[in-house]
């Protein structure tokens, strides 16, 4: 029998990385927030990869910091090894990435959740979920009847998950964790356009079994970096990485057996993502290639289990175990978990606006993997924008719409509520147009001030910021303004690094500028150098080196961003547009944009439609 | 709102043509192509007022013109204004155009004048509807138009281009963005050779325009020469030369009659003064400076000379007016004996045939010296060309994005900047076929590449 348990402003389903961000964004935000699991051991799980970051996502997780997010000092507390990549291949692709220690990881996430004012962590399956009035009511599998103003769907892979490994196949969510399998009917019932994707997982061995001998050893770097813009003590190397290859003898396995694959046979309907082909998938498309790469990572610093990153496989457990026996090092190898495929419901992201608020159902949201995304870090990202705008609709205030200009958290999901997607979404730096400005190094200075006014940083941090700001502009001043003189020393630092020597004196702008030269080689000659964090001499030698291209980007930006404050109201009617051709009318009416440049990125709508929309809306305004 | 230019006179020879320039910045486009006889600036004008002098593009003077400022709101579009009148005639209206473009103008959308207007509140309410279908029929026939003129040829073309600059970025994008994976690495010659290659390509199809519009849309062309030279005989033998094509086309103003003459390859529009056809005009100065007059305003110019009479003081003028432009000599009355020195005409006028308007000999020569002059002898046709200034905008600005891409490299710029670069020549290509582009690169690294856990 259904009895009464609890009212909340805002109530989360599921506590993987987009929930946990939900629930402490509503929370510390003031709303009286409730987050749902189906087990509490679970929280923050990294049911694949055992690391946090890298090129885009590192991004992302620098963002989130910045918004008051809680992924990045989560990371920085629990990485085992951490790696800049891409340094040497330009300042917008330098990306962190952090092997992970993921029990501790949970752990720490966990307890970050429990002792959150405001926030209450309950392990209970959501079977129900129904409108009562003005509230949101949530019904448990024991018949506990929540009620919420907001809810925020983060239920990742667990949401009907149906696990595949050969022709086995069984109703799953990951880690063998039980699924939620209620909740999907009570969707559907409310009208959310559900569909299937797919994803999986490689195996997990045993470091026993494993010969480094001849492995090629990857060790994280010398002085490693925090994500977070607050960790003021760096994270340390811990563990470190093996590299191995396939070889044609796994190849022949495969192939021998590819009729036994699940999604060869025909079994899977769900669409998986082209960037993360299982090792089958790889040898089919790609049967050219010789041999494919294969990183072995630690999945903790307390476990022998060790993380096989591009073996991921939904072979039969026999054929599995026979082609990563092929493999250097793995010959004698023992599975602890094998790899699997997983399907899962999730929601087509075109029925959300930019704050990740249904269209149709008000206050009801959806975040991470229910959105069609992948990954950890663009799951967090979604679920703090869910998280944020929920209680801020619950609180009577105006939304939070990061846009594509500002940061990769915008561009991830104006390209999911303005495009969709066909299949799991990853964010790419390739994916945004202002990449040269959105870089991982300057997400405080481009997010740090919403942050601060939607509440999530403190006055402390923001003064700290603001400092940060000063210092950069006073630096930048400075170099500006100093002159280097031509001499012997200047000579050799130039001949040294490639460069022409001074023949008259040069400003250290100009010097900073040249490609072989920068602040560290420049030392010598740059005397009365302040005392002042690395992070501002970073800036400021990226701002003058690459100046030309992020002031074109600016100018870019500022017209994008005209067309951003176009709103276009919620009850428009497009048919009712005179001079809109029917192709665009009906994308628009389908796609429903929030503004103007929103609308201007839909395929098949013109710029000839969007001036007659433009007129049409200032018409009406008069 | 950036500053938006296009003819705004109808897309015929004759009369005047304007190009209209309008948007905050304006009048400074106008006055880095425009200089006043008078010395004065445009910036220095108020509204409502004209200056008369002469457009350039770059040091090279295109035409005479009276520049007209407006300043905002006092203008049809609200915003700040400017209009250059030149002479008309598509060839020099266009010219101008392109220079305007060249100094930071953007082409005008269909009916984006109106719209500007409507949106400062310029345009009464009741007009509304009336704008926005205009607009949306224009859009309708621009894209048509655009389909239309873009042939598969060209479409393959650019596309070709587009592909391989994508695939370069692809390797580019992929190596950045799975460092740790096994993908080949992207070394700066191969990209430095693949932008190259690509810059030869576009370069080609931009210089191919001009000749290629000889071909597609006409070429302007004038005959001069003073009385009695056998410029009629030469118009009458050039369109008698197709009959079938040809088309009488009056001009807006009734002394001026253009023929439209197919030879070989080449469409010539031909012009020929009201004053030629009366060739019994007592006032003969008059037919000559009617002719140096349409000099100025033509693409070519066929400069028709007596081989049978000494240089009259008239023909010296007209080869001095002909200096460095393009035209050719045309050495007439070869049945008759020859008494004209004709090295005096070269030294003014390279290309040079001599012809008998009224046996018909020469003609072949004649149209072997219009092809090299307009530099359509090597063009091959169905290769596919840019048809009209959009496509060539297009196309000019992806140049002058692989060129700093170029120069990025040069300098040692790191390859996610040059990559940039890249992406928005891609993205003006892709803009150039009608494709959407965003996802070109991301689709590229899944076809092409093997990466992923």
């Amino acid at each position: 029998m259904e009895f009464f348990a609890g009212n909340y402003d805002v109530a989360v389903i599921g506590a993987g990385h987009a929930g946990i961000e939900a629930a402490l964004a509503a929370a510390r935000l003031g709303c009286r927030t409730v987050i749902f699991t189906i087990t509490l051991d679970f929280v923050g799980n990294m049911p694949c990869n055992p690391s946090i970051g890298g090129t885009s996502k590192g991004h992302l997780v620098r963002e989130i910091d910045a918004l008051g997010g809680e992924m990045g000092k989560a990371a920085d507390r629990n990485s085992i090894q951490t790696r800049m990549l891409n340094r040497g291949k330009g300042p917008a692709v330098h990306s962190l990435r952090a092997q992970i220690d993921r029990r501790h990881y949970s752990a720490y996430m966990k307890h970050c959740l429990e002792t959150q004012e405001h926030l209450d962590l309950k392990q209970a399956e959501i079977v129900d979920l129904r409108r009562d009035g003005d509230d949101w009511l949530l019904v448990t599998k024991l018949d506990a009847v929540y009620t919420a103003k907001a809810v925020v769907l983060a239920t990742g892979t667990f949401l009907n998950g149906k696990v595949y490994v050969g022709d086995k196949c069984y109703s799953s969510g990951p880690d063998g964790i039980f699924p939620a399998v209620g909740l999907t009917d009570a969707l559907l019932k409310i009208g959310l356009p559900l569909r299937r994707f797919k994803t999986g997982t490689p195996s997990r061995v045993n470091r026993r079994s494993v010969d480094f001998s001849e492995l090629e050893v990857q060790e994280g770097d010398e002085k490693p970096v925090p994500f977070s813009f607050e960790t003021e003590t760096p994270p340390e190397n811990q563990a470190v990485c093996y590299i191995s290859y396939t070889n044609e003898r796994t190849k022949q396995v495969i192939l021998e057996n590819i009729d036994r694959s699940p999604l060869y046979g025909g079994k899977i309907e769900g669409i998986g993502p082209r960037y993360c082909p299982s090792i089958e998938d790889k040898i089919m498309r790609f049967s050219e290639k010789e041999r494919h790469q294969l990183f072995i990572e630690p999945c903790g610093l307390d476990t022998e289990e060790l993380y096989l990153q591009g073996m991921s496989s939904s072979l039969p457990e026999d054929v599995q175990l026979q082609f990563l026996r092929t493999i250097k090092g793995l010959e004698h190898v023992e599975v602890m978990r094998n790899a699997y495929a997983i399907e899962y419901d999730c929601v087509d992201p075109i029925a959300m606006k930019p704050t990740l608020e249904f269209k149709d159902f008000p206050l009801l949201y959806g975040a991470g993997q229910f959105n069609g995304s992948s990954g950890y870090e663009e799951a967090a990202a979604q679920g703090l924008v869910a998280g944020v705008n929920a209680a801020l609709k619950v609180s009577g205030r105006e939304p939070m719409i990061l846009d594509r200009a500002g940061s990769y958290i915008g561009t991830l999901i104006d390209d999911l509520v303005t495009k969709g997607c066909n299949e799991p979404y990853r964010m790419m730096t390739s994916r945004s147009e202002y990449r040269l400005y959105l870089r991982q190094d300057n997400a405080d200075i481009r997010l740090t001030a919403i942050g601060h006014d939607i509440g999530l940083i403190s006055d402390e941090r923001y003064e700290a910021f603001k400092k940060k700001l000063v210092q950069i502009a006073e630096e930048r001043k400075r170099v500006e303004n100093t002159v280097i003189a031509p001499s012997e020393t200047a000579d050799a630092v130039m001949i040294r690094s490639g460069t022409a020597p001074l023949t008259t004196g040069c400003k250290l702008a100009e010097l900073i500028k040249r490609p072989q030269l920068g602040y560290e080689l420049l030392t010598p000659l740059d005397k009365d150098r302040p005392a002042l964090p690395d992070a501002v001499f970073e800036q400021v030698e990226t701002e003058l080196k690459y100046e030309g291209y992020i002031k074109r980007q600016m100018s870019q930006i500022a017209d994008m961003r005209r067309l951003e404050v176009k709103l276009i109201p919620e009850d428009i009617d497009y048919h009712d547009v005179t001079g809109l051709r029917l192709e665009a009318a009906e994308k628009l009416a389908r796609i429903r944009p929030v503004n103007i440049g929103q609308a201007s990125r839909i395929s098949g709508v013109s710029p000839a439609d969007i001036s007659v929309l433009l007129i049409y809306l200032s018409k009406k305004g008069k | 709102m950036s500053v938006i230019a296009a003819i705004a006179t109808p897309n015929a020879s004759g009369g005047i043509g304007v190009i209209r320039i309008s948007g905050e910045g304006a009048i400074g486009v106008a006055e880095s192509v425009f200089r006043a006889a008078s010395g004065k600036k445009l910036g220095d004008l108020p509204g409502y007022s004209a200056l008369y002098g002469h457009v350039y593009d770059g040091d090279e003077r295109i035409d005479e013109c009276v520049a007209l400022v407006f300043r905002a709101p006092k203008s049809y579009t609200g915003e700040d204004v400017a209009e250059l009148s030149c002479h008309g005639g598509l060839y020099v209206t266009q010219r101008v155009l392109r220079a305007v473009l060249a100094h930071g103008a953007v082409p005008a959308e269909a009916g984006e004048f109106t719209k500007r207007a409507f949106l400062n509140g310029k345009i009464d309410l009741a007009e509304a509807e009336a704008v926005m279908n205009i607009i949306s029929a224009h859009g309708q026939q621009a894209l048509n138009a655009a389909m239309n003129t873009l042939d598969g040829k060209l479409s393959e073309k650019v596309h070709a281009i587009a592909s391989s600059l994508t695939h370069l970025s692809a390797a580019i994008a992929v190596w950045t963005d799975d460092p740790d994976e096994d993908v080949p690495e992207a070394h700066e010659e191969n990209v430095r050779k693949g932008i190259e290659d690509a810059l030869a390509r576009l370069e080609e199809l931009l210089r191919n325009f001009d000749s290629g519009r000889a071909v597609t849309q006409g070429v302007s062309a004038a005959i001069c020469g003073h009385p009695n030279v056998g410029k009629s005989t030469l118009m009458n033998l050039l369109t008698g030369f197709d009959r079938s094509i040809v088309t009488d086309i009056a001009g807006t103003t009734r002394d001026v009659v253009e023929e439209t003459v197919r030879i070989g390859d080449i469409v010539l529009r031909l012009a020929d003064t009201a004053g030629i056809h009366d060739s019994d005009d007592p006032v003969e100065s008059i037919g000559i400076d009617r002719s140096l007059q349409k000099i100025d305003s033509s693409e070519l110019i066929l400069a028709v000379f007596d081989s049978s009479q000494d240089l009259t003081q008239d023909d010296t003028l007209l080869l001095e007016k002909c200096r460095g432009k393009r035209a050719v000599a045309i050495l007439n009355k070869t049945d008759l004996p020859p008494k004209l020195d004709p090295e005096i005409i070269r030294q003014s006028i390279p290309q040079l045939v001599s012809i008998s308007a009224v046996t018909g000999e020469g003609i072949e020569e004649l149209k072997s010296a219009l092809s090299s002059v307009l530099g359509t002898a090597e063009l091959d046709t169905s290769s596919g060309m840019l048809a009209n200034e959009r496509q060539y905008l297009c196309c000019q600005q992806a140049v002058s994005s692989l060129r700093e891409a170029l120069d990025g490299l040069t300098l040692g710029i790191t390859l996610d900047a040059v990559n940039v670069s890249m992406d928005y020549a891609i993205q003006k290509l892709l803009e150039l076929t009608g494709e959407k582009v965003r996802d070109a690169v991301v689709n590229e690294v899944f076809a092409e590449f093997c990466v992923g856990k």
